[in-house]
């Protein structure tokens, strides 16, 4: 039971990554009916911003220019991280999918995939092949709780995940903007005729999304610190999966989709043998796909969307 | 006037008559290139007309340049254009017999020249048969992402489905294997099974890609992209944990029966094969399907079937294209069929261009000798090449040579004059 228990938080931690950087895959999926093949590489970058951003926090606290708790510089360095990205993922938009808007959605694909290689490469070539360390902004603590051992960390990554999830979804639920955004994903056609820009709803979609990748790069060196500028590929890649998953124009879905892949894996990989992680977990999201082939939260396939 | 003379009087060689001058200069490279090279200060020919020696040693461009102009560019110029007619009148010649007559005698002419121009080198030989390989998968992928209009990440799986099959038989069936036990069958048999092998993966393959197609044609939508991504992952990981066949390690020691003619050979039957089933009744539902389903469906065509055709065809000869990859380098490893490989394959297929035999061929050929030539640049490559093709998706969104039909007939025909061609024309 303890086992359980403990691979439960394990794997809320774990989902809480897959389910941020799936919000944005989503959003950008449901709007735009686009995949961006990028949005595993603006992780990466998130978290290499964060570093950045952590450090000149911690330089300028050093000098006393900024008298922070540590803690206040987590934050800020959240927030600052979050900004910056946006506008990275606004430049992508702005580079890799506005001049092919009228292209075959495939192209925009390759592209988007094209920008993440040069966004891994850039980064190699920048900062040479060393690995960087995410400065330990907070000491860990272990709490045990009836033989469960949960780290200050896991609570901090788990409960932002559960924050910024939240607060996207009253953004699209309750705001204007958020409105726009439901409309467009809706019909794709008409609402740019209602005097909605196209080019504004997508540019605000790239930059939610990649600011909530920027939080998940920031969360994740925090429990794993050691950076490199492929870490994006394979969370990017998997994270994709789970918001398909979700379902199509859901917030929620691909909150809870993403959720769900950390668990699978986290209990493949408890109850068989480790290397047999992704066999189990994608023969499980197979599975899933073939009973439900829109995902959880999403509407059959209809015949207005944009192809 | 005098250029736009010269441009028409190229534009009236047929393909025969660049075929037998190509073979020409590489009989003169073959001759003379050695001492050329040597006195033109070069260590060596240069292997891959001197793209490679350009970043890595500037300072020997000139003489590179030098050496291709004298062995290349100017001889099959002279020969093409000296010997536009005669090629003309042997390419009329030749149409009179079936196609296949001049089909062959043309690979005939293709292939003993790619022959001699690799015998020269190790590395041109290697890298040639990689590129055919690459036009097969390519090719293979464009059936689905191009001819079909699906998105499908699922190749290197297939691919990774195909080398392993084919390596664990020629393996296990004829090579004295640490794991497999000795040989089972008298090595002479090889060369002759191996294409039969290569049929084998290729249909295990197809079968694995059921898995793929019977969920995601059910409905329509983007479901194809995951599942297959899903797909890749599985096999990447069943892979890694068969242990029989190395896990992650890889599995080694291959037979060497892939040799230039092999290849050769089957990108020839690839191309054909292919050329012919996207131009049969099938091949034209796939491109309904693509274009209009609901339109498709009511022109009779049986949606479901046609796209479970399609995909498990190009299934099929990635499957091939992994069997004969395997066996060109002699070993095969989980980890080179995962993402990389899928971005690779994905670029060959949108630079060159979709829904066409002719986009896949230069799309194969051109990134591959891409990442050849820039190779010196080390990681810079992998900011290049991206960036080339993202210029590439914006200005022709589906790619360099999209939707162009590859007729060979047309292809062998002889070239007459456009001006001559309008004079013969009935007036009024």
């Amino acid at each position: 039971m303890a086992l359980f228990l403990q691979n439960l938080v394990n794997a809320l931690q774990w989902g809480s990554f897959y389910a941020l950087i799936a919000l944005g895959y989503s959003m950008v999926y449901s709007i735009l009916m686009l995949f961006n093949f990028a949005h595993g590489d603006i992780f990466m970058v998130g978290a290499y911003i964060g570093v950045g951003v952590a450090f000149v926090l911690i330089a300028m606290a050093s000098q006393g220019a900024l008298a922070l708790p540590p803690w206040a510089i987590l934050i800020l360095t959240i927030l600052f991280a979050m900004i910056l990205t946006s506008f990275v993922g606004m430049l992508v938009e702005r580079i890799g999918y506005r001049p092919l808007r009228a292209a075959p959605r495939a192209s925009a694909a390759i592209t988007g995939l094209m920008i993440g290689i040069i966004l891994e490469t850039g980064n190699l070539a920048l900062l040479g092949a060393r690995r960087i360390r995410f400065p330990s902004l907070i000491d860990t603590t272990v709490y045990e709780v009836g033989g469960v051992f949960i780290t200050n960390t896991k609570i901090i990554i788990v409960v932002v995940a559960l924050l910024l999830a939240t607060a996207m979804h009253l953004f699209v639920r309750k705001t204007k903007w958020g409105l726009a955004m439901r409309a467009m994903a809706f019909d794709y056609v008409a609402v740019p005729l209602m005097g909605v820009s196209v080019n504004a709803i997508a540019a605000l979609t790239f930059a939610l999304g990649s600011a909530l990748a920027a939080a998940a790069g920031i969360l994740y060196a925090l429990a794993y610190p050691v950076l490199d500028p492929y870490m994006g590929i394979l969370f990017g890649w998997k994270a994709f999966v789970a918001a398909i998953l979700g379902g199509r124009g859901s917030v929620m879905g691909a909150t809870l989709a993403g959720f769900l892949l950390g668990f699978i894996e986290i209990f493949a990989a408890m109850i068989f043998p480790s290397s047999l992680r992704d066999l189990i977990a994608y023969s499980i999201v197979l599975l899933i796909l073939i009973v439900r082939p829109h995902g959880f939260f999403g509407e059959p396939y209809s015949a207005r969307l944009r192809l | 006037m005098e250029l736009r003379g010269t441009i028409r009087g190229f534009s009236r060689v047929p393909l025969l008559g660049w075929l037998v001058a190509a073979f020409v200069a590489v009989l003169l490279e073959i001759a003379v290139g050695t001492p050329l090279a040597l006195s033109l200060g070069l260590p060596k020919i240069p292997v891959l007309f001197g793209v490679i020696l350009a970043l890595k040693k500037p300072l020997l461009f000139p003489g590179a340049a030098v050496y291709v102009l004298l062995i290349y560019a100017l001889p099959i110029a002279l020969i093409a254009r000296l010997g536009a007619g005669l090629a003309n009148r042997a390419a009329g010649r030749l149409l009179a017999f079936p196609l296949l007559v001049s089909v062959a005698v043309h690979l005939g002419v293709f292939y003993i020249t790619l022959e001699l121009w690799s015998g020269l080198s190790d590395y041109r030989d290697l890298v040639l048969r990689f590129t055919l390989i690459a036009v097969m998968v390519t090719l293979s992928l464009n059936v689905i992402n191009g001819y079909m209009g699906e998105f499908s990440c699922s190749h290197p799986g297939f691919m990774a489905v195909g080398a392993y099959v084919a390596s664990v038989l020629t393996i296990d069936l004829f090579t004295n294997h640490r794991v497999f036990g000795s040989a089972l069958l008298p090595a002479a048999l090889g060369p002759l099974t191996f294409p039969l092998i290569l049929i084998i993966g290729g249909l295990v393959s197809a079968m694995s890609a059921l898995v793929v197609a019977i969920p995601s044609f059910r409905t329509r939508g983007d479901y194809l992209a995951i599942i297959s991504l899903a797909f890749m992952f599985i096999v990447k990981s069943l892979i890694e944990n068969l242990d029989i066949v190395g896990g992650a390690r890889g599995l080694g020691g291959q037979p060497d029966w892939a040799g230039l003619p092999t290849v050769f050979l089957w990108t020839v039957v690839c191309v054909w094969v292919i050329n012919n089933f996207v131009r049969s009744t099938l091949g034209k539902a796939l491109n309904a399907v693509r274009d209009n389903e609901m339109a498709a469906t009511a022109m009779t065509v049986d949606t479901r079937y046609t796209k479970m055709v399609g995909f498990l065809f190009a299934a099929f000869w990635a499957g091939v294209a992994g069997g004969l990859f395997a066996h060109v380098l002699r070993y095969v490893n989980p980890g080179t069929f995962g993402i990389q490989k899928l971005a690779e394959v994905l670029a060959m297929v949108y630079f060159g261009g979709l829904n066409s035999v002719y986009g896949s061929i230069v799309g194969a050929v051109g990134i591959s000798l891409l990442g050849e030539a820039l190779r010196p640049l080390e990681i810079f490559k992998w900011i290049i090449i991206p960036l080339l093709l993202i210029l590439v998706m914006i200005y022709r969104p589906t790619g360099l040579v999209a939707f162009k039909e590859f007729d060979p007939e047309a292809i062998l025909k002889p070239k007459t004059d456009p001006e001559r061609e309008r004079d013969a024309l009935p007036q009024g």
